[in-house]
């Protein structure tokens, strides 16, 4: 499995701000599903940091790698998946050789996660308070009066009106985006130094994402935490993320600050994704535009450009080679064969 | 929560109504008539006549009918032909007996039945999980009788270490005489719903540990044993629920074979001799009575998901409000 090692030695984005401490360091990580049929390569040499206070975008469209990336990060996934490969420091601390009573610890304790749909993340039957009370007492050692009291404090600064009658609260009662806010302030309440927030708008409201959203960037700012967002949405990233790494067939294919990759994208797929987004302000009348075709099956990655087959700028090199992920511009790393030191691309105008 | 036991307990009316429609045209259609039975080969034609006349036999069958509604709302669930007893009195001395069998063999079972189905879930596919799998199906499908038969020759009559029928009395026999003539017919009686219990209880449990929130639980760090036994399971109970609650009315018909087999003065000997004497006040009275306890059974279970389930709780509150 040790061949292409490929650039990923460079971790996708350094952090902004070197002084600040690195919370997790993640190099060459491979997660794969063993199927009946093969191997399907879901999460394919990812490497990255996330600091104290940083918040990291995850973009790619569904079935890029990225929801099963940050489930390998606290080792929560599907029978049949694997890590192969690769390492997970927490605060130096290796993940991957946790025993069960120290994974335990560290989910939600470390690291607390944000899934995408909240009406299924939280126990249907048992109340609101109850159920953050178990994970303060799991996690904080605290008496049952106490942990009242933390959480109902946790549930009034996510902006919950009248938190200690929804302590007593079944989730039903709770509007999705209420139940976002619960489960982001049972992160917070155990004192999570990591929030993974997997797609945590995409079941919402329109009107209540961009709450939700700022809602978590502020809590971010004010518990220092490190914030890792995974959307398919560049909108999102645009809004509240410092550095942005682009996912495509489980591989990083770009990764920078967000101003950079804002200013300057670099990936034909990136441009694609960019492309994709429907805009609100002129020619109402043009068609939306995407990419076309459909993501590589991950049994037959990893030998070439996995974006080759959709690439309006493929060449032969394309389809034969596996692209590096290399530092192109200072803390700008791309990875594609016609974009590298040497030579460049340029993106052609009106999308394709 | 007394409003809607109330409106359940108005829609039982017309259940019941159907049940006692349907328990009399049974009887009437049993070939033979109870006269007959009851004075035996040698009569007298215009005795059975004069007989027929006392008990309302020889009325139409709708005004027979009728007359039953009539003393069912007064209380009076008529009088057995054959002993001569009020049938309510017989079913008062023999209910106890039965129900003392049937609760003990469902209590037992239920904590068999959903231990086995949880840690049959937990251990999917392993080896543990195909034993309790194969085990349970056996339970579903073994005939009671035949268990019965079979539990007789073993700890009866091979090893002698169980009395083979009847039922002990505190005073006679001790306590332990006592206990030891429940012990098969509880088992035999015991072993249909645990199986079934084992079976819905893997099911339920398999459904809700792959949920989502079962995820987010394990993505919070809860333990695997609070997740199994606390979360999991309760979120698994309400089909469970189900399922005990018709096993417990299922015991009930399942005492008429277990009964028969260990001779346990219950209502399953009652009604079997009923029917052989065509006792017609008896064999209703009984059926009536074992209907009553299969709805009230299930308005406890209706009850029992509001405790479970808050959202049941929640919509039930919003029906009854509206009606």
């Amino acid at each position: 499995m040790a061949n292409e090692v490929n650039g990923q030695e460079a971790n996708a984005g350094s952090a902004a701000n070197p002084e600040s401490e690195v919370l997790l360091d993640v190099k060459n990580l491979k997660t794969y599903f063993h199927l009946a049929s093969g191997i399907a390569r879901a999460v394919d040499g990812v490497s990255f940091t996330l600091s104290r206070g940083e918040t990291l975008g995850v973009v790619g469209e569904s079935g890029s790698g990225k929801s099963m990336m940050a489930k390998s990060l606290i080792r929560l996934f599907e029978a049949n998946a694997r890590i192969e490969e690769g390492s997970i420091k927490f605060q130096g601390r290796d993940v991957l050789s946790f025993g069960k009573k120290e994974l335990r610890d560290y989910r939600g304790r470390d690291i607390g996660m944000i899934f995408q749909d909240p009406m299924t993340s939280l126990d249907p039957v048992f109340k609101v308070g109850q159920q953050m009370t178990e994970n303060l007492r799991i996690h904080r050692n605290m008496s049952k009066a106490e942990a009242r009291e933390v959480a109902i404090a946790a549930l009034r600064s996510v902006n919950i009106p009248n938190p200690e009658a929804r302590f007593n609260s079944y989730p039903f009662e709770l509007s999705g985006g209420m139940c976002q806010r619960v489960i982001i302030a049972m992160a917070l309440c155990c004192n999570a130094k990591v929030i993974l927030a997997d797609e945590p708008t995409t079941a919402l409201d329109v009107t209540v994402q961009a709450q939700v959203l700022h809602l978590l960037k502020e809590l971010q700012r004010t518990n220092d935490i490190g914030l890792m967002i995974i959307t398919h949405n560049l909108g999102v990233v645009w809004d509240v993320c410092d550095r942005a790494m682009v996912m495509y067939a489980g591989k990083v294919v770009e990764a920078a600050d967000v101003k950079s990759l804002y200013a300057k994208p670099m990936h034909p797929y990136t441009w694609g994704l960019l492309d994709s987004m429907p805009s609100l302000s002129s020619e109402r009348k043009a068609d939306l535009s995407t990419i076309p075709g459909t993501p590589p099956d991950l049994r037959l990655t990893g030998k070439a450009c996995n974006f080759a087959n959709r690439c309006p700028y493929a060449q032969d090199i394309c389809s034969k080679e596996v692209p590096e992920l290399v530092e192109v511009e200072p803390g700008h790393l791309v990875a594609c064969h016609r974009q590298t030191l040497d030579t460049h691309l340029e993106r052609a105008k009106g999308g394709k | 929560m007394a409003k809607i036991i109330l409106r359940r307990l108005l829609q039982l009316i017309p259940t019941l109504f159907v049940v006692v429609a349907f328990t009399f045209i049974a009887t009437r259609l049993i070939p033979g008539d109870p006269v007959a039975a009851m004075v035996g080969d040698q009569y007298d034609v215009s005795k059975v006549e004069e007989m027929r006349a006392s008990l309302g036999l020889d009325d139409p069958i709708i005004v027979q009918f009728w007359n039953y509604l009539v003393s069912i709302c007064q209380g009076d669930f008529g009088t057995s032909y054959y002993f001569n007893q009020p049938a309510i009195d017989m079913i008062a001395q023999r209910l106890p007996n039965t129900l003392l069998i049937s609760v003990i063999a469902l209590i037992i079972a239920v904590i068999f039945g959903v231990v086995f189905g949880v840690v049959s879930a937990r251990k999917q596919n392993s080896i543990v999980d195909y034993v309790l799998t194969v085990l349970s199906l056996f339970g579903v499908s073994a005939p009671v009788f035949w268990v019965g038969i079979m539990l007789v020759l073993l700890f009866s009559v091979t090893l002698g270490w169980l009395p083979s029928y009847g039922m002990g009395s505190i005073e006679k026999d001790g306590l332990i005489g006592f206990i030891s003539h429940l012990v098969l017919p509880c088992f035999c009686l015991a072993i249909i719903p645990m199986g079934t219990f084992t079976r819905i209880t893997r099911s339920s449990m398999i459904e809700t540990l792959g949920s989502d929130s079962v995820r987010a639980m394990r993505a919070r760090g809860v333990s695997e044993a609070s997740i199994t036994w606390k979360h999991a399971l309760k979120n698994a109970l309400p089909p469970i629920i189900t399922v005990i609650a018709i096993q417990f009315a299922g015991c009930f018909a399942g005492a008429v074979l277990t009964e028969n087999v260990f001779a346990w003065p219950g209502m399953g000997t009652m009604i079997t001799s009923a029917i052989d004497n065509r006792d017609y006040s008896l064999i209703q009275a009984t059926v009536l009575v074992v209907a009553i306890a299969f709805v009230v059974i299930n308005l406890i279970t209706d009850l029992l998901y509001m405790v479970i389930n808050p959202k049941v709780a929640a919509e039930a509150k919003k029906g009854a409000n509206n009606v």
